[in-house]
C-alpha cells in the first residue's frame, strides 16, 4: 500500500519498506525545511487531551510546508455542549484535508478514520496507539545508530498505560533486536501486548529492575508512569517514583548509549543526563517535527 | 442424520441443532433463551460419538423454528453446528451455522474506555474473528482481545 491518502492509526500497519520511505523523505525534510508544498492545504488538529509537542510539531511541520491549521479545542467547542465526537468529526472533515486526532479513549483515530473521507492521524488514543511517536522513535535510532537492527533495547516505565512505550515496542519489534521490557510489576505489560510480541517472534525478556541489564544496553527508552490513564489513584500512588533513571544508574552503561524518552519527564528522568552525549530526547522532539513533515507530505501528496 | 441420534426419539415438528461442541449443549439452551420456553419439550444428547467432531452435543426442540437472529449468536459458541428443521417427522431444511470473519452488533467490547462503549456516540462493536474453536475476538477499534468465556459470559448475561 502507498502513502498517498493513507490513514495513519497504528504502527502495525507499517511495514519495514513503508518505514523506510518515510525516513528517506524525513532525511530530505532534515536537510531542507522550507517548501510551499502543502500551500493552500488546511490540517484540522483535534486535540481532546494534553498536547505539547505532538500538536505543536505537527501545527509547525503544517507551516513549514506552507499549509494553513485550525485547532478544534475541546473546552471551547460544542462538544462542552454535549455534541457528538461523530458530528465534530463530520464538521471538521469538512473544514480541513486532513485530520490529526488525539483522545483519551481507544479507538477514537480508527473511529475517525471511518467517519471522514479525509485522511486521518492518529496523534495518540488512549493506551495503546501513539503511531507517529513510534516513528520518530524509529528515526531517532536509525539517525543515531546508523541502524534498526542488532541492538539490545530497554524500554523502562510504564507499559502498562504507556501508549509511546506499547507504540514503541511494537515498531522496534519488526525489526531484529534483543528487547528489555523493565517496569515494576504493577506496570508491566498487559497480556494482549505480551502475546502480541510473542506471536511476532520477537526476542523479549521482561524484568523489574534496571540494574541487571543495563550494561547490556544500546539504546534506554525511558517513560514516564501515566497518571491520567490510573483507573483507581491509590494504585498510582503505589508507583510513584518507583524508578528513576540518573547519572548513578547509568554508570555501569556502555560508552555510547542513548537515553530516549517521548517526553514530557515527570521525575524519572535526571536533568544531569540533557548535557551528556547520551540524551537523545531532545533531539527526538525535532526530529518530530521532520517526520510529521514527511507524513504529511507523502499523505497529501504522494511525495 | 447419524444412526446415533436414533437413541433419542424423533420429533414431529421443530428443530434439532446438531454438532454442538461436546459439554456446550447447556450453554446453547441459555444462550439460545430455550430453558424459558415451558411450552417446548427439549431433548439433549451429550458426548455423542460424532465422525466430524469426535465427541458432540445434540438438541432437540419441539414445535420451535429457531429465529434467524439467533443463529449467528448460536455460530459464536457451535461453529460446526448445523440445524435441522423438521416437520412431519422430516428434515424439512438443514442448514450449517457460518462463523463470518467480523462479528458486527452483537457484543460489547469489554474495554469500557473503547470508542464502541461510548455512549453518544453512533457506533456499533465490530469484531474480527482470531480464532474460531476455541473462540478468540479482536476489536476493531482499540484492538483488545475478547475471549470464549467472555463472550459466553456476556451471551448468557444478556438472556
Amino acid at each position: 500500500m502507498g502513502w498517498k491518502s493513507r490513514d495513519v492509526i497504528s504502527i502495525d500497519d507499517f511495514t519495514k519498506e513503508d518505514l523506510e520511505i518515510l525516513f528517506k523523505k524525513t532525511e530530505e525534510f532534515e536537510k531542507s525545511i522550507s517548501s510551499n508544498l502543502l500551500k493552500g492545504v488546511i490540517i484540522g488538529n483535534i486535540f481532546l487531551e494534553y498536547s505539547t509537542r505532538t500538536r505543536i510539531s505537527f501545527e509547525v511541520a503544517a507551516k513549514k510546508l506552507g499549509a494553513e491549521v485550525i485547532n478544534l479545542v475541546a473546552e471551547y467547542s460544542s462538544i462542552k455542549k454535549g455534541e457528538s465526537l461523530y458530528d465534530t468529526l463530520h464538521m471538521m472533515d469538512v473544514y480541513s484535508d486532513l485530520l490529526v486526532i488525539r483522545s483519551p479513549i481507544e479507538g477514537t483515530a480508527k473511529f475517525a478514520a471511518d467517519v471522514c473521507k479525509h485522511p486521518v492521524i492518529n496523534a495518540g488514543d488512549g493506551y495503546l496507539n501513539h503511531p507517529t511517536q513510534a516513528m520518530i522513535d524509529l528515526y531517532t535510532i536509525r539517525k543515531l545508530k546508523g541502524r534498526l537492527d542488532d541492538l539490545k533495547v530497554g524500554i523502562l516505565g510504564d507499559l502498562r498505560y504507556g501508549r509511546a512505550a506499547i507504540s514503541f515496542m511494537f515498531g522496534i519489534a519488526k525489526y531484529s533486536n534483543k528487547l528489555y521490557a523493565i517496569s515494576p510489576p504493577q506496570l508491566s505489560m498487559r497480556e494482549d501486548v505480551r502475546n502480541k510480541l510473542i506471536e511476532a517472534k520477537v526476542d523479549f525478556e521482561e524484568s523489574s529492575s534496571l540494574d541487571k541489564v543495563i550494561q547490556e544496553l544500546d539504546v534506554l527508552y525511558v517513560t514516564r508512569i501515566q497518571k491520567e490513564r490510573f483507573p483507581d489513584i491509590a494504585e498510582y500512588e503505589k508507583v510513584k517514583g518507583s524508578y528513576r533513571v540518573d547519572l548513578k544508574v547509568l554508570q555501569n552503561s556502555k560508552r555510547d548509549l542513548i537515553v530516549m524518552h517521548p517526553l514530557p519527564r515527570v521525575d524519572e528522568l535526571s536533568y544531569e543526563i540533557d548535557n551528556t552525549p547520551m540524551q537523545a530526547y531532545f533531539k527526538q522532539a525535532e526530529y518530530g517535527i521532520y517526520v510529521r513533515m514527511a507524513l504529511l507530505s507523502l499523505i497529501l501528496r504522494g511525495e | 442424520m447419524e444412526e446415533v441420534e436414533m437413541k433419542v426419539a424423533k420429533i414431529r415438528n421443530g428443530t434439532v441443532i446438531d454438532h454442538i461442541p461436546s459439554g456446550k449443549a447447556l450453554v446453547v439452551l441459555r444462550l439460545l433463551g430455550l430453558t424459558k420456553k415451558v411450552e417446548n419439550t427439549l431433548t439433549i444428547a451429550m458426548n455423542v460419538k460424532s465422525k466430524k467432531l469426535g465427541v458432540k452435543d445434540i438438541i432437540k426442540v419441539e414445535n420451535l423454528e429457531l429465529d434467524p437472529s439467533l443463529v449467528s449468536i448460536l455460530a459464536l459458541i457451535a461453529p460446526m453446528a448445523t440445524i435441522n428443521v423438521i416437520r412431519d417427522y422430516k428434515v424439512y431444511e438443514k442448514s450449517k451455522v457460518v462463523l463470518p470473519e467480523y462479528v458486527e452488533g452483537i457484543l460489547k467490547c469489554p474495554n469500557p474506555t473503547c470508542i464502541s462503549r461510548q455512549q453518544n456516540e453512533p457506533i456499533v462493536s465490530k469484531f474480527k474473528v482470531i480464532e474460531k474453536s476455541p473462540l478468540k475476538l479482536q476489536c476493531m477499534y482499540c484492538y483488545r482481545y475478547v475471549y470464549e468465556n467472555e463472550v459466553i459470559e456476556q451471551l448468557v448475561e444478556g438472556k
